[in-house]
């Protein structure tokens, strides 16, 4: 079936609360408002306010009783409105539910799952508009997803359901009108699994969440002018698939890696450095990143797009490494 | 739900203890906020801009809260719908305009800060963050300041009841009274976060209750009702200039629109409810008392309002005809120089 992104996200909930009686959802306005993205909107007419629940505004208390819900054996799915609001629940995520397991000795399992939303190019401005991926994807303990299209949102909740430890679920708020091809009954895409979206031989562009589309367009303008560009789709940062990207590095020599956030210390840079030191005999040149502009997201429309990647910066990139 | 809130009648101007230019500068400041605030929704609304949030309703506690102020003095940390605050307090329609439009000579943030986020250091208006109650520690750290060094300054903050739910509430709260510090929190409770309603956010009747849990004074106050409103927060205020420490205000206010202008409350807000908000309208209220006391004419009002409509005719006019800021420009004031 042919359905958005928002779709997708919202029929792998509906499907897993109606399978698996553990499954509740928790967030701030996901009940009648049905979500600040309208994931969950038509759920509580019907599921009920025990499985669809309002909370109060209080991200860490809600991360914090989701913890406790999932020791207790229950399974909650938490919506965090914004990932830049995760920030309030970040001990709770961190300090918590990344390490209960450890230092119990492995006996306390925690299944929680947290949706949040990342991105900017909303007009949201600095304290709305911040990718964070990477700050998750840094902490061993928790696993980290980010689905950037219909059928692998979908399917890498499934994943996140299924998996007995916490993963952090971050959806973009630019792809939710996405649509595309996506079967009706329930499938699992495995975290830690990378997507070849496209094949090439004289590049590779790794990227995730809304960077693939954005790599995707740099690849058609880039074929164009003969460049055959492959472009890669992480899927997930923790674990992430260092085996595809090496191979296709191997393949191309060449590799360009694309996030939306802030450079300094972003997830690409954790690429970089594995293709650095475990492809090195693989390139041709020096890996080139492409990302965000460092400074707090402006609110003005001009300015917001000039702070975020764009597909003729990535073509730069690219041409930098031809 | 919003609770009902008996109303009763207004207070008279002389138990206040002011005169009639005050009484009627604050009528205007609410005019202005009620006009200014409506051009700026029409302008989102209509594409001209990107989002607006609306203080329709909760001006009269606004307004007081202004008013009760030393504004030689003492500091204000804000939240989004404090418009009518913002502009008793000397914050001019031009400014707000441009900061609206994200044009560079906005002051506030130079057109990368959303609207409605305040901030001008000549008036100690520092800006609330968009995160919500945030700006309640800043408040209790500020009034610190003040008391560690001496001053006379009391600081004043304002969140919604939603944003009573956070941790950082009950952190500012908690700190502020063991320090006994000279700050006033003034909860804007107009009984919906976003969709959610309070019976939802808090089991308390009274988010006035709550000030128990931390010895200091809580005061419920129809919010709507602009003179009780002064007489509440200028008592706390003197309370904390005297070093007795801060106060806790719960007061009860009206939503009057859509939560922003991304939202359609139709989804989840009854229209009895509405209704019942609509007719505790703090506007036409405070009119009718002014005109009750003879302090305000029907000609008075009809050339106060069309002063106003020029005053927000005019800052429209000057902010579209400013310039946008420079992409160059987006990583400027990262950093303080020395
Ligand atoms: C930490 C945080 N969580 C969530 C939000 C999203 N949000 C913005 S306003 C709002 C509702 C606030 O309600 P309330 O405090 O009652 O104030 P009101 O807007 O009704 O005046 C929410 C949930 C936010 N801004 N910050």
């Amino acid at each position: 079936m042919n359905m958005t992104y928002r779709e997708a996200i919202s029929q792998a909930l509906r499907q897993a609360i109606t399978r698996d009686e553990r499954i509740f959802l928790m967030g701030e306005d996901i009940g009648r408002y049905g979500g600040s993205y309208a994931v969950t909107k038509g759920l509580l007419a019907d599921f009920g306010e025990e499985r669809i629940m309002d909370t109060p505004i209080s991200e860490a208390g809600v991360v914090g009783v989701a913890i406790g819900a999932a020791m207790g054996g229950l399974r909650p799915v938490v919506e965090l409105m914004t990932i830049n609001f995760a920030l309030l629940a970040m001990d709770q995520i961190v300090n918590h539910a990344a390490k209960l397991l450890c230092m119990s000795g492995g006996q306390i399992t925690i299944p929680l799952v947290v949706r949040t939303v990342g991105g900017a190019g909303r007009q949201l401005a600095a304290t709305h508009s911040q990718s964070f991926e990477g700050w998750f994807a840094h902490v061993p303990g928790i696993k980290v997803a980010t689905p950037a299209s219909p059928y692998d949102a979908k399917g890498l909740l499934r994943a996140a359901l299924d998996d007995p430890n916490p993963v952090i679920f971050i959806e973009h708020s630019l792809l939710y009108g996405l649509a595309g091809d996506v079967p009706e009954e329930e499938y699992s895409v495995p975290l830690g699994k990378a997507d070849v979206k496209r094949t090439g031989t004289d590049v590779t562009i790794v990227a995730y969440s809304r960077m693939v589309q954005v790599a995707l367009e740099a690849a058609a303008l880039l074929e164009k002018e003969g460049v055959n560009a492959e472009v890669m789709d992480l899927r997930s940062l923790r674990p992430w698939d260092k085996e595809t990207v090496l191979a296709s590095v191997k393949k191309t020599t060449r590799a360009v890696i694309a996030e939306e956030g802030w450079r300094t210390g972003g997830f690409g840079a954790e690429v970089a450095s594995t293709i650095a030191s475990e492809g090195f005999d693989y390139l041709d040149a020096p890996v080139q990143r492409v990302a965000g502009v460092e400074a707090p997201m402006p609110y003005n429309k001009a300015l917001e797009q000039a702070a975020i990647p764009k597909a003729s910066d990535i073509i730069a990139a690219v041409r930098a490494v031809l | 739900m919003a609770d009902t809130v008996q109303t009763r009648p207004l207070a008279a101007p002389t138990e206040v203890g002011l005169g009639r230019e005050e009484l009627l500068g604050m009528y205007r400041t609410m005019l202005l906020a009620r006009a200014l605030g409506q051009r700026m929704w029409l302008l989102a609304r209509t594409g001209k801009t990107h989002f607006a949030v609306s203080g329709d309703g909760h001006e009269a506690v606004q307004v007081a809260a202004a008013q009760a102020l030393d504004r030689t003095q003492d500091w204000c940390i804000p939240f989004y719908r404090d418009l009518a605050m913002m502009l008793h307090l000397g914050i001019t329609a031009r400014d707000v305009m441009l900061d609206d439009m994200a044009r560079a000579e906005a002051p506030f943030g130079r057109g990368r800060q959303l609207p409605a986020h305040w901030s001008a250091r000549r008036l100690r208006i520092v800006s609330g963050s968009s995160p919500v109650t945030t700006q309640l520690l800043h408040a209790a750290g500020v009034a610190l300041a003040s008391k560690l060094r001496g001053e006379t300054a009391v600081t004043l903050t304002t969140c919604g009841d939603g944003a009573t739910s956070e941790g950082d509430f009950h952190e500012a709260l908690n700190f502020a009274s063991v320090h006994r510090l000279p700050v006033v929190f003034v909860v804007e409770n107009n009984g919906w976060a976003i969709s959610v309603p309070r019976h939802k956010q808090m089991a308390v009747a009274s988010i006035a209750e709550r000030a128990a849990g931390y010895a200091m004074p809580g005061v419920t106050v129809d919010g709507t009702d602009l003179l009780e409103s002064y007489k509440v927060i200028k008592e706390a205020v003197d309370r904390a200039r005297a070093g007795e420490g801060p106060t806790l205000i719960d007061a009860q206010v009206v939503r009057l629109v859509p939560h922003s202008t991304n939202d359609d409350e139709r989804r989840y807000r009854p229209a009895e409810e509405l209704a019942d908000a609509k007719a505790r309208d703090p506007l036409p209220r405070y009119r009718a008392h002014l005109v009750a006391q003879r302090l305000l004419t029907e000609a008075d009002d009809t050339e106060l309002k069309q002063e106003v409509a020029q005053v927000v005719d005019d800052a429209t006019d000057f902010a579209e005809r400013s310039s946008y800021p420079d992409p160059s420009e987006i990583a400027t004031h990262l950093y303080a120089g020395r």
